[in-house]
């Protein structure tokens, strides 16, 4: 059955929405590093149906790049969160203000 | 192109060659930081000139043999710069002229590159000094060599600024006195002044020939016809007529030029200062090849000139007056090289009257002979100052013809060269000068000409005399002590001496007047006016023997009354100077003080000007609007901002950069969607 391009963007456009709510206003780091990564996939889920509306592979390549990117990322994202928690003991992004005037 | 003479790959060689030695000395002390040994400096600085010497040698034998058009050897290396209508190739081109003073540049080089490897030899600074003198020399051999070599008016303007430029390292070159290195830049900026009226020449030839323009000297003198009625007007304020000629103009502009180059007046004042130089280098840049590169101009200019008398006019009394002014204020020197550097441009002078008198011929025979003499005068003095360890002042010589015999020798004969007695090479040359200034009736108040040329024949007589009994008669003034060291110098120096005097003495016999030629039954005596024939133009005036026997004799008296009153106030009575001087008071501290030309020049034009760059355009523009407003303002501006108002975009939030990131690209979204 041939699913409408309609709702692949829906479900993208979704998904990108609760991503970007989660990442605006939880307070824990990991929690936060998952919402982007709701974000990418978002992305990478439009890229696809894009893909298959258009016959074109122009979209799975963008979709290879970004998986790639993102377990980057996440490697780097996480090392910082672990980072972190080793010298104080949390994963509260308030907890880490230092950085400002 | 126009094809204009015998194509030949020789001549590119005769300029390559000194700079080949100064690009090896020029690496090996820039780059690799490395002295050569001073064999190895000599072998290589020395031979260079000499080869080009030789090549020289080699295309004069081509265009000897051969006649006419194809007189002339031309070299077409590459396009220098190609610009649309305009392009200026890369090119030599080998005519009589040319060859003349090739000749000149490459043998009288050759001869002081030897001497100054004894007079140097002292020199034991551990800064490469050595070397970097003999790369200094062999790079102005090869800027001279473009000069006169070019074929066109960039290439001799590259070779202009080029002998400018080693002229100002040479001058400097003993950097650490000061008073050195501000003559270095005296010389550097007055010559500027000069080279922007050939600029602004360049630019009106180019400008006023439209289609035709054109950098190439054959291609002008077949181009200049089309420009010779043009006029343009000049304004109210100025004497004269209401409108020059284009020509004129054209040739006031290159005459600017010429004037710096040569030190004429009003551009005279560096060639004193330029003294400050090592002895070599007085006697090869400002006494025989570079300080003639503006007669060179003017001669290989000709066909312009021809077409402009009253620039001609103007260069003729320029030089009379030159030759005049120079001559009274080396009367009173008593430093030995400021005398000889005081008649090298009364020297000039004369060339210029005759270049102005439309005897080209006369002023480049001058220019030869001058070459020879001045070059041997200037060598000679340093042989004096060598033996007297660098003692210039002749009031502490006297008495050096027993103890420096060679060095008299030749210096007598350079000095009865330049004053003029024959067969002394000098005696010709400027007869002809005096004798075609006599016969410029194209000329307004061209016997005046004359009779200033006459006077100061007389006056050169008498301070080349005065310097002469100064130097080697009398009893020495020097002090005891270093009167036991004083010694003839060695033959690496002498040598070179008797060579140019050898050629101080005969040279007048390649320009022998008609005349003369009769009465020693050689046809055809004036070789060199015979070889430029067809190269420069020449005067028409028909002068009866008789007049020009006169002459030559009233020039010959003028000489011999010079020398007697020189004779009378040194040799005889010493007593008289002084009288002399105390009875003058005023006009004695006048001429001593050089008419305070210099002091007028200060006070009229350097201190102003260095008073209007230091307090307003160093203080005010430069440090204050460019740096204080411009540099230094904008960037306090932006620190002021970030530290007072950027910063508390700062909050150290991450969710308040994410915010702002998010509500940023929905604004760049929003506003592609719009």
């Amino acid at each position: 059955m041939e699913i409408p391009l309609e709702h692949v963007i829906g479900l993208s456009a979704l998904l990108f929405a609760i991503g970007t709510v989660g990442a605006l206003t939880r307070r824990n780091l990991i929690v936060i590093l998952m919402s982007i990564e709701l974000m990418l996939n978002a992305a990478n889920l439009a890229f696809v149906g894009f893909a298959r509306a258009w016959n074109s592979v122009d979209g799975h390549i963008f979709v290879l790049m970004v998986i790639v990117v993102a377990a980057a990322e996440v490697a780097v994202g996480l090392g910082i969160v672990i980072a972190l928690f080793r010298n104080r003991e949390s994963v509260n992004v308030e907890d880490v203000s230092l950085l400002r005037w | 192109m126009v094809e204009t003479g015998v194509s030949s790959d020789l001549l590119r060689w005769i300029p390559a060659l000194p700079l080949l030695g100064a690009l090896v000395h020029g690496v090996g002390l820039g780059l690799l930081r490395r002295e050569m040994p001073r064999g190895l400096v000599v072998a290589i600085s020395c031979g260079a000139p000499i080869a080009a010497f030789a090549v020289t040698c080699l295309a004069l034998a081509q265009i000897l043999g051969s006649a006419g058009e194809s007189r002339v050897l031309v070299d077409e290396v590459f396009t220098w710069i190609g610009a649309g209508r305009v392009s200026a190739e890369m090119g030599f081109s080998f005519d009589p002229l040319a060859a003349i003073m090739c000749l000149i540049v490459t043998g009288v080089g050759s001869l002081i590159h030897i001497y100054s490897i004894g007079y140097m030899d002292d020199d034991h600074r551990d800064d490469g000094g050595f070397q970097r003198f003999f790369a200094y020399l062999n790079l102005f051999l090869c800027a001279m060599l473009l000069l006169v070599l070019g074929d066109n008016l960039l290439v001799l303007f590259l070779g202009w600024e080029g002998v400018g430029l080693c002229s100002y390292l040479l001058i400097g070159f003993w950097y650490g006195d000061r008073w050195n290195a501000y003559c270095g830049m005296k010389a550097f900026v007055v010559n500027r002044i000069g080279d922007f009226g050939f600029l602004v020449g360049i630019f009106l030839l180019l400008g006023s020939l439209g289609d035709a323009a054109t950098l190439n000297f054959v291609e002008l003198k077949a181009a200049l016809p089309k420009i010779v009625e043009q006029t343009i007007s000049v304004p109210a304020w100025l004497p004269g007529p209401e409108s020059w000629r284009l020509t004129t103009l054209i040739g006031l502009c290159f005459f600017l030029g010429a004037c710096g180059k040569s030190a004429q007046i009003p551009l005279y004042t560096w060639l004193p200062d330029a003294m400050a130089g090592p002895t070599p280098v007085s006697a090869l840049i400002h006494a025989a090849t570079m300080v003639t590169a503006g007669v060179y101009m003017v001669c290989r200019m000709s066909f312009l000139y021809v077409e402009a008398p009253g620039a001609s006019a103007v260069i003729a009394w320029t030089g009379a007056a030159t030759a005049l002014f120079a001559a009274t204020m080396a009367i009173a020197q008593t430093d030995i090289k400021k005398v000889l550097a005081y008649s090298t441009i009364s020297q000039l002078g004369y060339m210029f009257l005759a270049a102005g008198c439309g005897a080209y011929g006369a002023a480049i025979f001058h220019v030869g002979t001058h070459a020879f003499f001045k070059a041997l005068l200037f060598l000679g003095s340093g042989a004096v100052i060598m033996a007297m360890h660098h003692e210039q002042n002749i009031d502490k010589m006297g008495g050096l013809r027993m103890r420096l015999p060679v060095t008299h020798g030749v210096f007598l004969v350079a000095v009865l060269a330049i004053a003029g007695f024959p067969p002394f090479s000098g005696f010709f040359s400027k007869d002809e000068i005096l004798l075609s200034a006599y016969a410029a009736d194209q000329i307004p108040g061209h016997q005046w000409l004359w009779a200033i040329g006459l006077v100061t024949a007389a006056i050169t007589a008498f301070y080349m005399w005065r310097l002469h009994f100064r130097t080697f008669f009398g009893d020495c003034r020097a002090d005891p002590e270093s009167q036991r060291h004083i010694h003839e110098v060695g033959w690496v120096v002498l040598g070179p001496l008797v060579v140019l005097a050898a050629f101080s003495f005969g040279a007048g016999f390649l320009g022998l007047p008609q005349i003369y030629g009769d009465w020693l039954g050689v046809p055809d005596s004036n070789a060199l006016a015979n070889f430029l024939h067809g190269v420069l133009p020449h005067p028409e005036h028909e002068i009866a023997h008789a007049t020009e026997l006169g002459l030559a004799g009233l020039a010959i008296g003028a000489a011999t009354l010079g020398t007697l009153v020189a004779a009378w106030m040194y040799l005889w009575s010493p007593a008289v100077p002084a009288r002399i001087r105390a009875a003058l008071g005023g006009v004695a501290r006048l001429v001593e003080n050089k008419y305070y030309v210099d002091e007028l020049y200060d006070a009229l034009i350097v201190h102003p000007l260095v008073a209007v760059s230091d307090k307003l355009l160093f203080r005010v523009v430069d440090a204050g609007l460019i740096d204080g407003l411009g540099a230094n303002g904008s960037a306090r501006a932006v620190r002021g901002l970030a530290a007072h108002v950027f910063k508390y975009g700062q909050s150290g939030l991450t969710q308040g950069y994410l915010i702002t990131m998010v509500v940023g690209t929905l604004a760049i979204v929003v506003w592609m969607l719009r």
